[in-house]
């Protein structure tokens, strides 16, 4: 006669968590930071159409690193969510905070729960309408939130893009310095990253009213090369949609 | 409100009506509902008893409503909008009066709506219901393209709202007809598009100019008068605004332009820059100098006889 097995759940939530870990260590990793005019998301990206990072409403963005199919079921419930809720109510009333939980009660359930964790990790960013309203929250594969004011990095082994991250970071950079740094900080001093590599999208305040848009590679191009000419000022980095 | 996730197999995809009705399923709202969440037709009529029809003929009278008033006194109506196409894209406009029965509602109404960054809707038929038509319509069109990543083609757009307006057909048949004008910049050939509905949501493209309203017949003359396939901005723009005072000469649910207060007709062109509202400013030295060209024609005299 077999016996089943006894599993503590200490051992159980540690297996998950491994597992969901390992998933998403295998990915690359991804960066959010203020800046002075908005929240800029950086990802290392090689594909021109599986996207990372995402518009999820006038002032949210979305971005997810790990299984790819997992956070794009996330971001289109995001989005889902927040056109409902603009369309029940006003679109002012759009807010991150409440999608962040949302998400963390979602992850914290299916980690809890379902057989699988998800192996993802989010980030969701609100732009405010000035620098102090900026939010970015980081929820982790098991609904762990954190709301991060200066910048996230997110993915698995991110050990040495955080330390590159907090020695690089300065309260209201500007775009162009906060873009060189979080490339490098990606990249880290033995590798250089191409635009082709890149994923790019920022939430900037002079956007209007959709503030979402996406940097073309032609826009990061230009923007990496003033990077190896030196600390060049001049140029701006233009966005495009 | 739970996170909106759904198992493959129910997956209303990049649908927003489709989304709307899988989160609050109407099927409770009893026989006759018309399917679109946004636009319950349910929810409004159920507010009223059956209508009494007169033996002697003539109008339904609905008892559960004020009864010095008709059942059209009891809703406000959008009266005349147009669009006409021009080398570069498409004129949009629309009078600014709203009417209940005989009396005017409201003095400033838009009737010439932004959906996306390449079209406008304008609307003519019963304000409520076109109101909320039009902004599910547009939400419809930003949630497609935010989750499919790329904008719906022209043609598509134009199958959606066809697709409102047959959801809509229930409403329609109790009068409260509405009749979009769908303008639109193609981004593909390059060119403006207009398209005109029906209340069964047939679809028609326009090749010159559209007019919709209750005014609409005095200001298709005045298009059909004046439009050139070579014509220009600031002439499209003039006929646009002539095409107005010429329906609202005729047709007292049409608003003229009133220099009084300073409302004047919503005019605005969809182009490869997108869509621009023309500012108050512009139209207001054109409806001046359209008054002066008028008051030299004789139609336009007191009494029109020489005293």
């Amino acid at each position: 006669m077999t016996m089943p097995y006894y599993v503590s759940p200490e051992q159980v939530m540690k297996d998950r968590a491994e597992y969901a870990q390992k998933g998403i260590a295998r990915g690359r990793a991804l960066v959010g930071t203020t800046y002075d005019n908005g929240i800029l998301i950086v990802a290392e990206n090689p594909s021109r159409s599986l996207r990372k990072i995402a518009e999820i409403y006038d002032r949210i963005a979305f971005a997810g690193v790990g299984r790819y199919n997992e956070f794009d079921q996330l971001r289109v419930a995001g989005i889902r969510h927040a056109d409902t809720k603009g369309f029940s109510f006003s679109r002012r009333d759009v807010e991150a905070r409440s999608l962040a939980n949302l998400y963390a009660q979602y992850l914290g359930q299916v980690f809890t729960h379902e057989m699988k964790p998800l192996e993802v990790e989010i980030l969701v960013a609100e732009l405010g309408i000035t620098a102090q309203g900026d939010q970015m929250f980081h929820i982790a594969y098991e609904g762990t939130i954190t709301d991060e004011n200066e910048y996230a990095v997110l993915g698995g082994d991110t050990e040495g893009v955080r330390d590159r991250m907090s020695g690089a970071y300065r309260r209201d950079w500007t775009l162009e310095d906060a873009l060189r740094a979080c490339v490098s900080a990606l990249s880290g001093p033995e590798r250089t990253l191409a635009a082709s590599e890149l994923e790019i999208a920022m939430l900037a305040r002079s956007n209007g009213q959709r503030a979402f848009k996406r940097m073309d590679r032609s826009d990061i191009d230009s923007a990496l090369k003033s990077r190896k000419v030196g600390r060049a000022r001049s140029g701006t980095v233009k966005a495009s949609s | 409100m739970a996170l909106p996730i759904f198992s493959p197999v129910n997956d209303p995809g990049p649908d927003f009506a489709a989304l709307l009705r899988g989160i609050r399923p109407s099927s409770s709202n009893g026989g006759d509902d018309v399917g679109t969440a946004g636009l319950d037709a349910g929810a409004i009529t159920r507010g009223l008893t059956d209508p009494v029809i007169p033996a002697a003929g003539g109008f339904p009278v609905y008892p559960s409503l004020d009864p010095a008033r008709s059942f059209d006194e009891h809703m406000r109506h959008g009266t005349t909008v147009l669009a006409l196409r021009y080398p570069d894209g498409v004129v949009v406009a629309g009078d600014r009066r709203a009417t209940e029965g005989h009396l005017v509602a409201y003095r400033t109404m838009d009737k010439v709506l932004r959906v996306d960054d390449y079209s406008a809707v304008a609307i003519a038929g019963t304000a409520g219901p076109a109101i909320e038509m039009v902004r599910l319509f547009s939400t419809q069109l930003e949630h497609y393209e935010k989750v499919e990543g790329v904008t719906l083609s022209i043609e598509g757009k134009a199958n959606q709202l066809s697709q409102m307006v047959r959801d809509h057909l229930a409403m329609a048949m109790r009068g409260m007809v509405v009749v979009p004008l769908f303008a639109g910049y193609d981004t593909l050939s390059g060119s403006g598009q207009i398209y005109t509905f029906d209340v069964t949501g047939g679809h028609y493209i326009e090749d010159e100019y559209a007019a919709e309203g209750s005014g609409s017949r005095f200001a298709k003359s005045v298009l059909k008068a004046g439009w050139r396939a070579d014509i220009t901005k600031a002439e499209a723009l003039d006929l646009a605004i002539e095409a107005i005072v010429d329906a609202a000469d005729e047709d007292i649910a049409t608003g003229a332009p009133d220099t009084l207060r300073g409302i004047y007709p919503t005019v605005a062109t969809v182009t490869q820059s997108g869509y621009q509202a023309v500012g108050d400013d512009e139209i207001a030295s054109r409806v001046s100098a359209l008054y002066d060209k008028l008051r030299s024609r004789s139609e336009y005299r007191a009494g029109r006889s020489s005293r």
